[in-house]
């Protein structure tokens, strides 16, 4: 019955612990929804049919309704809506109170992406892995507008704020890797602000934990050694394709040319481009960073002014490695004409 | 020569239509059906517009990844969408339009208490419309109908003259509660005591007290928004100090008893037309009296239901959830006393009447998903999906847009003097209630697969739904183009009728159609409620 029912409402899966509940009271509430305004609809075209005018100025007789009637009508409703609320709120409190025992996870939404990170490391974009069975609380905030965490198999949602922290827990029961959803509307690409939640068997998650432990022990001693070593530029370059993913850069920015929100950044540097108000700049290193962090001073001509300021959000290594990034994107890769020959393109179509 | 031919060359006394054919006289009338005619067209031209944003939209759904409109566009686009509808349509439709014709007709006034305020209403309401329609310019908004911050405050896209424009309509509002609330008071003919008052009349009584009350809240949150994004002076936006979440509290505490400034008119309507055309007294006069005022009250505290998951505290979670609940007995009231009120009626089978049922069923269906909504465990999973979307489509377009629909079909004679086609009345009734659910069934199960609102693109297993959804917003747009054209020629066209063709005993039928001018050739006095038809009864007053 329970299967039958979630098929025919089209529900996702009953991932977690709350959502089997959660489920029942929804086909009780939304079955007696169906009968009674199926009843009232049929009832009165029934009437339509029934009392037909037959004269011009057919007299009626005056009908009042009698005061237990009218009380029926009052208690029978309530009754049921109260009983719905009793059971509902109940599931609330109980969703919003997690377990003293609980894993924490913490959330942070930003344009248009989500980042998973746990207080002892790692972190993690646009997967979040955790254990079957064992209570896992997020908490939740965002570090530009306000966004909505959403999974639908565990019936879970709980919008991220900036500025400060909320909260929400879950029981995950089955194995299985679900979509996570932005539900609050944050901007052009909401809708593509998606990530999954991977559900693993407590076993594998443990030990798939302790592999990330090290590994990033291991990368921390690697960087100790390297640590003297000026950074090369095709590390900044590196660092800077890295930020371009976890940024969200890449959510409105091509690298291979294909037009997209904003403009694609191959062959971007030194290129010259016409702004909004029909004036040109050259695309070079001072008006990339002033892109980034004050979007809207030079907007280009064509393209939505969408884009986020990154002002404070970035240091300044972390500038100039995408800065570097940039430059590093050509659409053929031009040697550095260091007084030898010039490159000259010969044949092809 | 003799008396009678005298009598026939003495000129009928004018109609309000007829009563000065200059384009000056209608702009500079206080003729308060003038000017709820004015609006009528006025609201007729939001809900094409708006209607026509939406076509837009459900085509772009068609495909997963969105077509005809690219992410951008589509974000201005249901933003528009949005506030054009609520705003320009659904909050003014009813009582701007009928409201002002049939209130004073209906209590035996001259006119309204302040014709020039009247009149103000609505260049006011001109005004807003043409500074939120004129940001369409300068690329339109992308916030949604909602503003929530900071994504308002911080977004570069043309925020203020949106908000400003809905300042100016606010106002408006504002204008016309004052307005119709002291009419109600002061302007009754004698013997028209309240509790003889036509149902309509107190449902725009009930709604215009809401307008006073919330739109002032209204006015001042989006005038803050506005402030916040000229300026930074963080008021909402955190970045700067400020609280996001305050700005959702006062902005549901007007918009969502906007919903019963929309939805108690459009009862009041149902509540006349199911006693006019079953020749039938109301079922329970004093239920459907109390029933509005209670909404009109506790619609008051019930705006944090829409706060759910957004960081609100558990305790207030509760008390918002139960308070809501009491909507729901309300409306339970009315229903119950409409179908009572056609039991042993004598039922002309029309287009109003078949709106009626659609009501009913929008309302019923509609309205128990807004108290399964209030069950707050089953909010979380259909919180900002199509869930909600259907929800109140189905109680905001469903249930207020039948009822607008039978208003306009029901005093159609009234307003006109002459009568539309019943037959194709009644075809795209039955077109717009078919498509009506055909679009927004399938959004309730969108909605439990998890679908959030304002997707531009969306899972591909979820495409077959979504089609089916715009099939029947098509089925839709039909049958109100086939309602545009028939009601366009009967203007013109449409057979003349009596004065009062559905034999009825409201209280508006009781002048001519269309009314003289000055709508009564004596001012008449009362001595019993409307709609009595028992056998030799005497009519109306």
């Amino acid at each position: 019955m329970n299967e039958l029912l979630r098929r025919i409402l089209f529900l996702p899966p009953q991932a977690s612990a709350a959502s089997v509940g959660i489920d029942h009271l929804h086909f009780f509430v939304i079955l007696t929804t169906i009968l009674v305004s199926s009843v009232a609809g049929v009832v009165a075209v029934y009437f339509m049919a029934r009392y037909r005018r037959r004269r011009r100025d057919q007299p009626t007789p005056h009908l009042e309704a009698p005061r237990w009637l009218e009380a029926t009508f009052v208690i029978v409703p309530l009754s049921f809506f109260l009983l719905w609320f009793r059971i509902g709120f109940g599931q609330f409190v109980e969703m919003t109170s997690p377990p003293a025992d609980a894993m924490d996870v913490y959330v942070t939404g930003k344009q248009w992406m989500w980042k998973f990170a746990y207080p002892d490391g790692p972190s993690g974009l646009e997967v979040l892995r955790v254990p079957e069975g064992r209570p896992v609380r997020l908490l939740l905030t965002s570090r530009d507008v306000i966004h909505g965490f959403f999974v639908p198999a565990f019936r879970l949602k709980q919008d991220a704020l900036p500025g400060r922290y909320t909260q929400t827990w879950f029981v995950a029961t089955k194995p299985g890797t679900y979509p996570v959803y932005c539900s609050q509307y944050c901007g052009t690409s909401h809708s593509r602000m998606r990530a999954a939640i991977e559900v693993m068997a407590a076993g594998d998650f443990d030990r798939w934990r302790e592999e990330e432990k090290r590994g990033r022990a291991l990368q921390r001693d690697t960087a100790l050694g390297a640590a003297d070593d000026q950074p090369r530029a095709s590390d900044m370059v590196a660092l800077g394709r890295r930020l371009a993913e976890s940024e969200g850069c890449l959510k409105c920015h091509s690298v291979d040319g294909s037009p997209h929100i904003g403009p694609t950044w191959l062959d971007l540097y030194r290129r010259t481009t016409t702004l909004a108000d029909g004036t040109t700049v050259l695309a070079d290193e001072a008006y990339l960073t002033e892109s980034m962090m004050d979007p809207r001073a030079k907007q280009v001509r064509g393209f939505p002014l969408t884009m986020p300021s990154y002002a404070g959000k970035l240091g300044a290594p972390e500038t100039a490695a995408l800065v570097e990034y940039i430059k590093s994107l050509r659409a053929s890769v031009v040697p550095a004409p260091a007084g030898g020959p010039v490159y000259e393109q010969t044949g092809g179509p | 020569m003799s008396k009678p031919a005298d009598l026939d060359r003495e000129p009928a006394r004018a109609s309000y239509l007829t009563d000065g054919t200059t384009v000056r006289s209608w702009l500079d009338t206080r003729d308060h059906k003038r000017v709820g005619l004015m609006f009528l067209v006025a609201v007729l031209g939001a809900l094409f517009l708006g209607g026509m944003f939406a076509m837009v939209l459900r085509l772009s759904l068609l495909t997963p990844e969105g077509s005809f409109v690219g992410p951008t566009a589509y974000n201005r686009l249901f933003t528009l969408h949005g506030i054009v509808m609520i705003f320009l349509f659904l909050v003014p439709a009813i009582p701007s339009a009928f409201g002002n014709f049939m209130v004073p007709l209906m209590i035996g006034a001259r006119d309204v208490a302040f014709p020039r305020l009247n009149l103000l209403g609505l260049y006011l309401y001109l005004i807003g419309a043409v500074l939120v329609l004129g940001a369409m310019i300068e690329g339109g908004t992308d916030t949604g109908w909602t503003f929530y911050a900071p994504y308002s405050t911080s977004t570069p896209s043309a925020v203020v003259p949106v908000l400003l424009g809905i300042f100016v309509v606010g106002c408006s509002s504002i204008v016309s509660g004052i307005n119709f609330i002291v009419t109600i008071h002061t302007m009754r003919a004698p013997g028209l005591t309240w509790m003889r008052l036509p149902l309509f009349v107190w449902s725009i009584y009930g709604a215009s007290i809401i307008q006073v009350i919330a739109t002032p809240v209204l006015g001042l949150t989006v005038l803050l928004v506005a402030v916040d994004h000229a300026f930074h002076v963080g008021l909402f936006d955190p970045a700067v100090g400020g609280d996001p979440l305050l700005m959702q509290h006062l902005f549901w505490f007007y918009s969502h008893p906007a919903v019963y400034i929309t939805i108690l008119p459009a009862m009041g309507v149902v509540s006349e037309v199911v006693s006019g055309l079953s020749r039938k007294n109301s079922f329970g006069y004093k239920p459907i009296v109390y029933s509005t005022l209670g909404i009109a009250f506790v619609g008051f505290f019930t705006w944090g239901h829409h706060l759910f998951v957004s960081g609100q505290s558990t305790f207030d979670a509760g008390f918002f959830g139960v308070a809501s609940m009491l909507v729901g007995v309300f409306t339970a009231i009315k229903v119950f006393t409409w179908i009572g009120t056609m039991y042993r009626g004598a039922i002309a089978f029309t287009t109003p009447y078949a709106y009626v049922c659609g009501f009913i069923f929008f309302l019923v269906f509609g309205g128990m998903t807004g108290i399964a909504l209030a069950t707050v465990s089953l909010d979380a999973h259909w919180h900002d999906t199509y869930f909600i979307v259907a929800h109140f489509h189905f109680v905001m377009v469903g249930a207020a847009l039948m009822a607008f629909l039978a208003a306009l079909h029901y005093w159609f004679p009234k307003m006109f003097g002459r009568a539309y086609p019943e037959g194709w009345g009644l075809v795209s009734t039955v077109l717009i209630i078919l498509g009506f659910n055909a679009t927004f069934i399938p959004q309730f199960l969108l909605g439990n697969a998890g679908m959030p609102r304002r997707y531009y693109s969306y899972p591909a297993e979820l495409q077959a739904l979504n089609v089916a959804s715009t099939a029947g917003a098509t089925l839709l747009g039909i049958g109100f183009l086939i309602i545009f054209v028939y009601l366009v020629v009967s203007l013109r066209h449409g057979e003349r009728v009596p004065q009062n063709p559905w034999e009825s005993r409201g209280f508006e039928w009781y002048t001519a159609s269309p009314p003289l001018k000055e709508n009564f050739e004596h001012l008449p006095t009362f001595s019993h409620a409307p709609h009595d038809y028992q056998e030799g009864h005497p009519h109306g007053r």
